[in-house]
């Protein structure tokens, strides 16, 4: 286990993951004994598609500063065609988010397959780092819930 | 074109074609027209009005309406007939219980921006050839038509009906705007200029709801913002994350059946400009998933609803315009 | 003798103020309109007849928080977030605006005493401006105030080329006596005249004949089932403008809000037009629009005045009748409901 001993910032960050590819996929990185950062909370959702807009801001608004939604690769959705709306509602919404001023690398859409503890792990890696560098959210954040 | 229309009216209401029509009643001043339902060719006669300032639109109104008995006359502009198509196609309105008159659009006026120009005092406003006539308990005052036109129609996208039954005046055409030259604009500003822009915009909000309740296409029998239960707040500024969701959600909600009509800027209170979040989106759907017009017609999937194999991945969006 | 200051010195004044406590002043916005802002070095006094906020927010604001739940361990430590309000004035506030604070006040200064309301009454100097360019949406006269002798702390005439100050109350006049090395005797006759140019006007503008007596207490239930409220409410799309712009609608929610670790709980302005207005257990006791929108008129026009000595509960700002989506307001109501 690592101590933060240097108090460097660490950023909290909501991975959304999908039943049946994704949440797999982290699963068999962690058998696979691979590393991702502790600052990843996961959330288990049924579908990409059950994740509304709301659920991205409402994990903002509670301290996160990054959130990412993993799904089942185009195609291969559990329920046939879940991610594809995913796909468009996230585009809408990121860019949405983009034209508020809200730094468009704290959110993220990536296919992951049940296959791919691997990629899981990396992108987490990947993910953290870029968000790390972007410092806390403070654009899209509620005061109220600021940690004293 | 207002005699016209209660003389149509009148007519219809003899012939029993309908029982009621809707339209604006005419208020206190030259300028505070309310929507209103009228019975009676008395009433008409009495308190109908359509002029410069009759800008609301009225197809919200008819969710309500033809939830009643008998047929309903309604006069929409080409605007309000997307909209009244948008809702039809949502199964919002009961189509055959309504007898469109289509009616030529604006541009309309908007008193504030008169008033803005220091005229206060206003009795009476007339329009002679594009030169307004301004009335007021100082004297007269003029300024040119133009630059009292309401945000709404001096970006008008159509002056085409998309419905209607019959027509009192000319059929328009669907018109080349620059309707997306602001949204542009923010979108080559960095991402800092364009937070402190929505920050000086949105932090204005009162929490009214009022972009909301005049949306034609919100039309929700409740409200997740009315929800106590879920943790949102549907009337309090408590914090500026709470605009920014608010403002984010109401938009996203209304994206690919927004058709444009603008309501939602010309009855906010602060004067925040909030159709552009959902041009925003428009704008977007255009570009990313072709050209698509809400309430065009009542057949065409609307774009949320729908899906390509070789859709654009969301990472579209780091990749493009201005960080 | 009045004392005046003149318009270019106007700035220096606020200057002084400013450096001493918060200072507030209607500045004008890029669209015309006019918002209260604290005043900065450079800001310029708006000559908007009103801003579209009305000056209740700084008595009774939007939102503010009551008290704190914070969770330790098994414990609920309950936080005392009440704060002594440090000194503040608003300049500029309309006679509409300064008569709102006395029904405000008939409502939150009465026994049980809010609080709240009474710390920033307390640390708050209200300077008034008299009015000269009525607007013709003012009906303010109509419930007997005086727009050319707006009251409050302070009232500031402006007289064309500078602006007359007169104390009103002893906060006031320990305000004048602070900024009175700014001040320079000056000759009050064209004041006069203004004026009484004013009050001509007031006589003139298109709603000064409408009446209040067909309302009070004494018509209540003829009022409340008056066939007419139906045609009135059916085009309310039931948002909250009117309640919010209006410096006398004083209903408030209580909320509590989880910030995850904790509990803040406070209050809002609440809106009789909102579908969860007064939600109890057991659900709403107005669960139409027609209902919620009579509510509105009849705790201005009938509730208020039986519980307040006649007292009506509007101020005639006309910020309704501006700002309605549907421009339907209580001017509407009045002149619908009157007995002829």
């Amino acid at each position: 286990m690592q101590v933060n001993e240097d108090k460097e910032f660490q950023p909290l960050i909501v991975a959304f993951c999908c039943n049946w590819c994704s949440y797999a996929g982290a699963d068999l990185s962690g058998t696979n004994r691979l590393n991702y950062p502790a600052n990843v909370k996961i959330i288990r959702v049924p579908c990409s598609c059950r994740v509304n807009p709301m659920f991205i801001l409402r994990a903002f608004q509670r301290g996160a500063d990054g959130v990412i939604l993993c799904g089942c690769h185009p195609g291969d959705c559990h329920y046939t065609s879940g991610n594809y709306f995913t796909r468009r509602r996230m585009t809408l919404l990121f860019s949405m988010l983009d034209f508020l001023g809200i730094e468009r690398d704290r959110t993220r859409v990536e296919w992951v397959s049940a296959a791919e503890g691997a990629k899981f792990a990396a992108t987490m890696n990947e993910f953290t780092e870029a968000v790390k560098k972007l410092g806390p959210n403070l654009r899209l954040e509620d005061l109220r819930c600021r940690k004293q | 074109m207002q005699e016209a229309m209660i003389k149509r009216a009148e007519e219809l209401f003899s012939n029993g074609t309908v029982n009621r029509v809707l339209g604006w009643k005419s208020g206190e001043f030259a300028y505070d027209h309310t929507p209103a339902v009228f019975t009676s060719a008395e009433e008409l006669e009495r308190d109908f009005v359509c002029d410069d300032f009759t800008s609301a639109n009225l197809s919200k109104y008819l969710v309500k309406e033809t939830k009643k008995d008998g047929r309903i006359l309604a006069f929409l502009k080409p605007c309000d007939t997307y909209s009244f198509n948008q809702l039809v196609k949502e199964h919002r309105v009961d189509r055959e219980k309504v007898y469109v008159i289509g009616i030529p659009g604006g541009p309309k006026l908007d008193i504030e921006k008169i008033k803005a120009k220091g005229i206060t005092g206003i009795l009476n406003v007339k329009n002679e050839n594009y030169t307004l006539k301004i009335e007021t308990i100082y004297g007269t005052s003029e300024m040119p038509f133009f630059e009292a036109v309401s945000g709404k129609c001096a970006s008008c996208k159509s002056k085409k009906h998309v419905v209607y039954d019959e027509l009192i005046g000319e059929d328009g055409d669907v018109l080349e705007s620059d309707r997306f030259a602001m949204i542009e604009k923010l979108e080559n500003m960095t991402a800092q200029e364009r937070y402190d822009f929505w920050r000086g915009e949105l932090s204005k909000c009162i929490r009214c709801n009022a972009c909301r309740n005049v949306c034609p296409a919100c039309t929700c029998e409740k409200c997740v913002f009315d929800n106590p239960d879920s943790g949102l707040e549907n009337k309090a500024a408590a914090d500026s994350f709470e605009e920014n969701m608010f403002h984010i959600i109401r938009a996203f909600h209304v994206a690919g059946r927004c058709t444009d009509c603008g309501e939602c800027s010309r009855v906010c209170p602060q004067n925040i400009p909030l159709h552009l979040l959902n041009r925003k989106f428009i704008k977007d759907i255009n570009s990313l998933y072709g050209t698509y017009q809400a309430g065009e017609n009542t057949t065409d999937k609307a774009p949320l609803n729908d899906y390509k194999l070789d859709d654009c991945e969301a990472s579209v969006v780091h990749e493009r315009g201005v960080e | 003798m009045f004392r005046k200051i003149t318009a270019e010195r106007l700035n220096q004044l606020f200057e002084e103020i400013s450096a001493k406590q918060g200072l507030y002043i209607p500045v004008d916005r890029e669209d015309g309109t006019a918002e209260y802002k604290k005043y900065e070095s450079g800001m310029k006094l708006s000559n908007a007849l009103n801003t579209v906020r009305s000056a209740k927010d700084f008595f009774f604001p939007q939102t503010e928080n009551l008290a704190a739940f914070k969770i330790n361990g098994k414990n609920i430590e309950i936080e005392d977030i009440r704060r002594e309000c440090e000194d503040f004035v608003i300049f500029g506030v309309r006679g509409c605006d300064a008569h709102s604070f006395d029904i405000l006040d008939k409502v939150y200064l009465t026994d049980p005493v809010d609080s709240f309301y009474k710390n920033r009454r307390d640390h708050g100097t209200v300077v008034t401006i008299a009015c000269t360019r009525p607007s013709e949406t003012c009906f303010c006269t109509v419930f007997g105030i005086d727009p050319t002798m707006p009251g409050g702390d302070v009232t500031v005439f402006p007289d064309g080329d500078g602006f007359f100050f007169l104390a009103n109350t002893e906060k006031g006049e320990s305000f004048l006596a602070d900024i009175d090395h700014l001040l320079e005797d000056g000759d009050a006759s064209r004041l006069m005249a203004v004026q009484e140019n004013t009050r001509n006007v007031l006589k003139k503008l298109p709603l000064a004949g409408l009446s209040t007596e067909s309302f009070g207490g004494e018509r209540l239930n003829e009022l409340f089932n008056s066939d007419k409220w139906g045609e009135l409410s059916e085009s309310c799309i039931g948002c909250g403008t009117c309640t919010f712009v209006c410096p006398t609608c004083q209903c408030y929610d209580i909320k509590d809000f989880n910030t995850g670790d904790s509990v803040v709980r406070f209050r809002c302005w609440d809106s009789c037009m909102y579908s969860d207005f007064t939600k109890m257990a057991h659900g709403n006791p107005r669960i139409s629009q027609l209902e919620r929108f009579r509510q509105r008129f009849m705790h201005k026009l009938v509730y208020f005045p039986a519980n307040n000595n006649g007292e009506f509960g509007c101020v005639g700002c006309g910020r309704c009748l501006q700002k309605c989506p549907v421009s339907m307001n209580i001017v509407k109501v009045m002149k619908a409901l009157e007995v002829k």
